[in-house]
């Protein structure tokens, strides 16, 4: 019976969000920085730009008889058309009076000194313009006078250039989050692995199966997997504790039992009267069954004992069924039931030889058990080198229509026990043992549908 | 159906306005009367574009040009400083097309007609160029023998130099105070080679002749009243088949500058859809291959003529701004000035 754990929350689930959070978040970041990095390197070296075209114009002024006069030289605005398409203007002034240019170009804020050139974004015949300005002093006529000289050119080039490189720093950013959400989800994964496997591996357990868990896992499981150990381990003595417990309960009541058996046979045969002889009858069967449930209980203790820590040893399945048949055969006889032995090929296997024995002999003891007088019982070992098999099939009415499947469960018996004793423990323990070595155990109505045809197969290694 | 509808009227009032205003050369209206008109102000001659005008009206029943032909420094005078409205204006002068641009007085346009067009036609939407025409000289093909036609700069300072007084009032070129494309011309020449400065000294020593326009040049050149002619339209000179025998025109070697003429949308325009749909009409026609077969120009990219070392385009942008600049031209007037009065 597996009970369902109480979820909540994945622990995938919560790493890949926070991964992914925070790779968004990097991404942003990332296009953030990239943007505001690209935007000031296209504004300096648009900057830079008009800062030469204003240099160059004011390289062309000089002083000619006793008047400034300004040689616009052609690179000083060409090369803001290599630039970009944008609108170029400009103004040369001395002492607030423009010289030539666009004597409507606004003023710029700031205070212009020699040798520090301005940088302003203004507005301009309606657009947008970046301005530098600079300045120079010129000796005319022995007096000082300062020249200025403003370069303005529109931002539409500029504007588009920044969205196109905007828009690579976007793809930019995208790539970096989808590049680092694929390892995020990798990761996560990778992360729960060893959680998964320890899961499973638990999981596919056989129901006996309480070794420690040995294999190696991450550090941060490790305290998870010493306390699933120790807790293995307190279940394991407690199971040990009380198996054992039951094997010296049952031990201890069958000596007595004996003794009480014993007794009231000699008693039976000294009562005469039919009422006392009943109830003794009643007495000595009751006493049976309650001796073989203790024996059977022993037995089944003796079987999760064994299975525990099995001991192989190489089994000739033949010789061991071939032995049990004669060991039974003077209790068939009591019923005048034959019991038929044949053997086809090497039925070798490895295992228990005890348990083995065990088992075949409930099941042996079952056919006998539940056969009316006078009938046969077919015992066939067989091996293929794969396979170690034994079926016994008899014919005792087989299971009507009882579950064969729940008859394998512990104290359950059928419907065609009245007067027969036992405890519901033999098929129980045949299937443990076949489980206990890899192998299964068959409950079939025989072939003839006179009785029932039960298997018990081992794998031969 | 060359049939250009004259208003006299409108005319007489016109010239009755521009007395005081800039100088019309000519005014021709194409289509209907009292049709939609689409206002075109233009250095080009009526005559060379009018088939480009009739074929744009041709699906356009109710549409009218009124063309004006003004020079390009009228033209330049109408719009900036007088601020007349039209719809649509197309000039020689790159200079002044680009300075409307830049300080404001033209819009944008985008079209699938403008697609057509590449880099270099074109200046951030607003210039949208139609031709690519050389300045070319053009040579008496009767007074000057084979041998002696001169097919660099150089060579033609050798002939003026060797042979003085067989040239001296023979020379023509354009009066660049007058002339926008003259000014163009002399500016580029200038900016490229000190050669036109040695030739402009030379040919203002051989009593040069001035002229406002390439026309007169041409049959000036023809009539044989003067031998060579520097800095013309060979595109003007070229379609002159009729002079085809009387002239030759020379690209120099040396160097031929290649203008581009050009077509802005104005801002105010009365019809402003029109003027796209005219200007993408002229820009079909001639940036599609093969051009159509109305185009009066030589196709822009496979134009013949002067050989590939040697063609200097002049480029659209704000470089031609410079010898607009006020100082600048007072300047180079000046220099151009004392350069013809050297003896
Ligand atoms: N060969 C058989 N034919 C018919 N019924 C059988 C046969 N073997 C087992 N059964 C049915 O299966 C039930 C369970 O068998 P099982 O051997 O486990 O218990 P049991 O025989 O009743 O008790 P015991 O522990 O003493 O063997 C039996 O009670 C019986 O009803
Ligand atoms: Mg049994």
């Amino acid at each position: 019976m597996t009970r369902r754990a109480h979820v909540s929350g994945s622990i995938r689930r919560r790493l890949l969000l926070q991964l992914l959070g925070s790779a968004a978040l990097l991404a942003a970041i990332l296009f953030v920085t990239v943007l505001g990095f690209v935007r000031d390197v296209a504004e300096e070296s648009h900057d830079s730009i008009l800062f030469a075209s204003a240099t160059s114009i004011m390289d062309s002024i000089a002083v000619n008889a006793g008047e400034v006069s300004v040689d616009l030289p052609y690179a000083a605005l060409s090369m803001l058309g290599n630039v970009s398409d944008d609108r170029v203007f400009y103004r040369v002034s001395r002492a607030g009076e423009v010289l030539t240019g666009y004597s409507d170009l606004p003023a710029g804020e700031a205070t212009v000194r020699a040798g520090q050139p301005v940088f302003e974004t203004l507005d301009y015949k309606g657009e947008t313009i970046r301005m530098v300005t600079s300045s120079r002093r010129l000796s005319l006529n022995g007096a000082p006078t300062d020249i200025e000289v403003s370069v303005a050119q529109t931002q539409n080039g500029q504007a588009a250039i920044l969205a196109r490189l905007s828009r690579s720093a976007l793809y930019l950013g995208i790539g970096f989050f989808v590049l680092s959400s694929a390892l995020a989800i990798w990761s996560a994964q990778s992360s729960v692995r060893p959680l998964k496997s320890l899961a499973q591996a638990v999981s596919r357990r056989g129901p006996k199966d309480l070794r420690p868990v040995s294999r190696p896992v991450p550090s941060e499981m490790a305290p998870l997997v010493s306390s699933l150990n120790t807790f293995i381990d307190r279940l394991g003595v407690s199971l040990t504790r009380s198996e054992d417990f039951i094997a010296e309960a049952a031990h201890r009541v069958r000596t007595p039992l004996a003794t009480v058996r014993t007794q009231a046979e000699i008693t039976l045969r000294r009562v005469e009267k039919e009422e006392n002889r009943g109830s003794l009858r009643e007495m000595i069967r009751a006493i049976d069954e309650t001796s073989r449930a203790s024996g059977q209980l022993l037995d089944h203790a003796m079987v999760s004992f064994r299975t525990d820590s099995l001991e192989r040893v190489d089994i000739d399945l033949a010789e061991l069924a071939r032995e049990l048949v004669e060991r039974l055969r003077p209790v068939a006889d009591l019923k005048d039931i034959d019991l038929h032995f044949a053997n086809s090929g090497t039925p070798r296997m490895s295992g228990d030889a005890i348990l083995i024995q065990n088992a075949v002999r409930n099941i042996l003891d079952n056919a006998i058990k539940y056969s009316p007088p006078e009938r046969q019982v077919h015992i066939r070992v067989s091996g293929d080198g794969a396979q170690a098999r034994v079926s016994i099939e008899d014919e005792a009415g087989g299971f009507g229509t009882t579950d064969t499947h729940a008859l394998t469960e512990r104290f359950v018996r059928g419907e065609n026990t009245q007067g027969v004793v036992g405890s519901g423990l033999g098929l129980t323990i045949a299937r443990e043992v076949a489980e206990a070595h890899g192998g299964t155990l068959t409950i079939e109505t025989s072939k003839s549908g006179a009785g029932a045809c039960v298997t018990l197969c081992f794998p031969s290694h | 159906m060359r049939n250009p509808l004259l208003s006299l009227a409108l005319i007489a009032s016109l010239w009755g306005v521009s007395a005081s205003a800039f100088e019309i050369e000519d005014r021709q209206w194409v289509g209907p009367e009292n049709a939609r008109a689409l206002t075109v102000i233009s250095t080009t001659d009526f005559d060379i574009l009018a088939p480009l005008m009739e074929s744009f009206l041709r699906n356009r029943p109710g549409v009218a040009v009124d063309y004006v032909v003004a020079s390009s420094s009228e033209l330049m005078k109408a719009i900036a400083d007088e601020g007349q409205t039209f719809d649509v204006a197309l000039s020689s002068a790159m200079d002044l097309q680009t300075k409307l641009a830049n300080d404001g007085f033209t819009r944008p346009h985008q079209s699938s007609a403008t697609a057509l067009i590449p880099g270099w036609g074109e200046w951030r939407n607003h210039v949208f160029a139609f031709s690519q025409e050389p300045a070319s000289m053009v040579v008496s093909a009767t007074a000057l023998t084979e041998a002696e036609m001169p097919r660099t700069r150089q060579a033609l300072i050798t002939l003026l130099r060797e042979q003085p007084d067989r040239f001296r009032g023979r020379i023509g070129t354009y009066d660049v105070s007058l002339s926008g494309l003259g000014y163009l011309f002399a500016t580029q020449d200038a900016r490229t080679s000190e050669t036109y400065w040695r030739l402009m000294e030379l040919m203002g020593g051989l009593d040069l002749q001035l002229y406002c326009c390439s026309g007169a040049m041409i049959e000036q050149v023809a009539d044989g009243e003067i031998f060579v002619a520097y800095n013309v339209l060979g595109s003007y000179a070229r379609a002159r088949a009729d002079l085809a025998d009387r002239i030759v025109v020379i690209d120099p070697e040396d160097y031929t500058h290649l203008m581009m003429r050009s077509a802005i949308l104005l801002n105010d325009a009365a019809q402003p859809e029109l003027a796209e749909a005219f200007v993408d009409h002229l820009i079909t026609a001639a940036w599609s291959n093969p051009p159509a077969p109305e185009y009066p120009f030589r196709h822009p990219l496979g134009a013949p003529g002067p050989s590939e070392s040697a063609r200097r385009p002049i480029q659209l942008g704000p470089g031609l701004l410079v010898y607009q600049d006020r100082e600048k031209r007072k300047r180079f007037l000046g220099e151009w000035v004392s350069a013809l009065r050297q003896e």
